[in-house]
């Protein structure tokens, strides 16, 4: 069996006082999309934000790509090809949404093919490309974050609750677009709480309570499996449709 | 995809820009004559000139990295001392009555001064900022002890008197405009200001660096998750800033044709003032709220002298109450 392209074993993060994650190991494979659920305060920002290295881990290691990456700064790892959308998307709202792109594209400006696949895959990115990114709807915010985050090819992406206070027409676009983001080289993995997305386009799961993870697997076995959703989640995929 | 409606055009927000033609207007009927007008009004956009010279940089600074650097003062002091000392020691040039001659002490003078306050900075930022990057009171308290060493060491080095320091010969003496006087100083005060508000905006509207810099005023985290070192950029923005306030040093010392030890502290409870109207770590809004502040301080100096520091304090308050970030907030994370 392959490595894993991201593996956590006993990472432990403090945030002051408090002990956040408590010996948190998981993997995520080198292709497809792991999603990452637990409920409210279970680690999973903390997690995402660890293995970014925006907050640093207390104890354990964090191997990426075969090489362990614990003691990494924040833009060593974006340049390892990791790259971050958090929660609160991180737009540049001052600056324009080509200003956003240009601004992520390191290694130069964007290929044109690749724009145009973005193009395709969220049309307002250029219908919207002079307009300043704080006047982008919540959305179209959304977007021009995953937009911002595969302007160049990466190897995992990091994606926190890209569906947060989104409407049901733009869940929608956004699970056909991860749909289309699971067919390039790039793996991913995704906080989210709602379901229905989370069982759309996860490929595997890992739940987290408390800290720690407590059930890893296939996510179409938990999709099926409404016993173990109430006990890991508090409620059955099925009573959220 | 459905997008809804196409988004509001991106407007100048021009009501800010307005204030100064209107606070310039709104003085005109208390001021006895047109040439007296004339004559503050440039002289007020000259001072404002050089302040926003010694403000852009602490601007930055504070909306980059959340550095509340109250020892900005010292990098004026220290340009306006170095800018000095080779002024005087070129004293025949300065004196010969040839532009050429006396921009050969000058431009020295000038880079000496940015260089001097920029190591400085340099310096500074190394052994005195970095190691209380995220605590505003310990900030408060290590700039201020900075402060006064450095404050102490130009005593040291250049002693405690103050220092006369008569302008070059072709920039001393005024136009004649119709009835106005209008000095020659404060003219080049004001091109130098224009060139450097220029250049700033041309670094920051049309290079990669001034995006990464804007950028990382909103939000640095993000721009650290993108793969660039923030602390690299806050270092070069830290001496960049430190060698304008040297600049605005030597530019100021030549205004009031004389230096100690002090300049670069008195100028403080101005700069913060700035900053406030203009919108803590935007350089337009510290352009704006520099002349605003330089006309103001001239206006009411002449009409009502007692008020001259008080007024600046009822614009920034009248300013807060209208928009409480200030003229041109930035967007923070």
């Amino acid at each position: 069996m392959a490595e894993a392209l991201l593996a956590l074993a006993g990472v432990n993060t403090h945030i002051g006082q408090y002990h956040i994650l408590q010996g948190v190991d998981f993997e995520v494979p080198r292709a497809g999309l792991t999603m990452l659920l637990g409920r409210n305060g279970a680690g999973k920002t903390t997690t995402l934000r660890t293995v970014m290295g925006l907050w640093q881990a207390s104890a354990g290691a964090i191997r990426y790509d075969g090489a362990e990456i614990t003691r990494r700064t924040t833009p060593e790892r974006a340049r390892l090809g990791i790259a971050y959308v958090p929660e609160n998307m991180g737009i540049f709202a001052g600056l324009t949404v080509r200003e956003n792109l240009l601004l992520a594209a390191r290694s130069g400006p964007p290929e044109d093919r690749r724009l145009e696949w973005i193009f395709r895959l969220f049309p307002a990115m250029q219908k919207f490309w002079h307009a300043h990114a704080g006047n982008l709807s919540g959305g179209q915010k959304q977007m021009l974050a995953i937009a911002r985050a595969i302007v160049e090819p990466r190897r995992l992406l990091l994606v926190d609750e890209p569906t947060k206070g989104l409407a049901p027409s733009i869940i929608a676009n956004m699970i056909e677009a991860f749909r289309e983001l699971k067919r390039t080289e790039t793996s991913l993995l995704v906080v989210e709480q709602n379901f229905h997305f989370a069982r759309s386009v996860g490929d595997t799961v890992a739940v987290m309570d408390c800290g720690r993870i407590v059930h890893a697997g296939r996510m179409a076995d938990l999709a099926a499996d409404d016993s173990l959703q109430q006990k890991l989640l508090g409620l059955s995929l099925q009573a959220h449709q | 995809m459905s997008h809804g409606s196409a988004l509001p055009a991106q407007r100048l927000d021009w009501l800010p820009l307005a204030l100064i033609p209107a606070i310039a207007l709104a003085a005109l009927p208390f001021i006895p004559s047109l040439p007296t007008w004339v004559t503050l009004t440039v002289a007020g956009l000259a001072m404002g000139m050089m302040i926003f010279m010694m403000a852009a940089g602490l601007t930055l600074v504070f909306g980059l990295m959340d550095i509340m650097n109250f020892a900005h003062g010292v990098f004026i002091s220290v340009g306006a001392y170095a800018g000095t000392s080779v002024l005087l020691a070129m004293k025949p040039s300065m004196q010969a009555d040839s532009l050429a001659a006396n921009l050969s002490a000058i431009v020295p003078a000038v880079l000496a001064a940015m260089a001097l306050a920029g190591f400085l900075g340099w310096f500074f930022e190394r052994v005195v900022i970095r190691p209380v990057y995220g605590d505003h009171l310990k900030q408060i308290l290590v700039t201020m002890g900075g402060l006064i060493v450095v404050e102490q060491l130009i005593h040291v080095v250049w002693g405690p008197d103050i220092i006369p320091l008569p302008r070059p010969a072709t920039i001393t003496g005024s136009f004649i405009v119709g009835d106005a006087a209008i000095e020659r100083y404060r003219v080049l005060a004001v091109l130098v200001g224009l060139a450097v508000f220029a250049a700033m905006w041309l670094i920051l509207n049309r290079t990669r660096l001034g995006l990464l810099i804007r950028a990382g005023v909103e939000n640095r985290e993000m721009v650290e998750s993108l793969g660039y070192r923030i602390r690299s950029l806050f270092v070069g923005v830290f001496i960049a800033g430190s060698a304008l306030a040297g600049l605005g040093g030597v530019m100021w010392a030549l205004y009031q044709e004389s230096v100690n030890a002090q300049i670069g502290m008195q100028m403080m409870v101005v700069l913060f003032i700035v900053l406030i109207i203009g919108g803590l770590g935007s350089v337009g809004g510290c352009f704006v709220g520099a002349l605003l502040v330089g006309l103001m301080a001239n206006y009411t100096g002449y009409l009502a002298p007692k008020l001259a520091l008080g007024s600046n304090i009822l614009l920034m308050v009248l300013v807060l109450l209208w928009r409480p970030r200030g003229l041109f907030p930035v967007g923070r994370a």
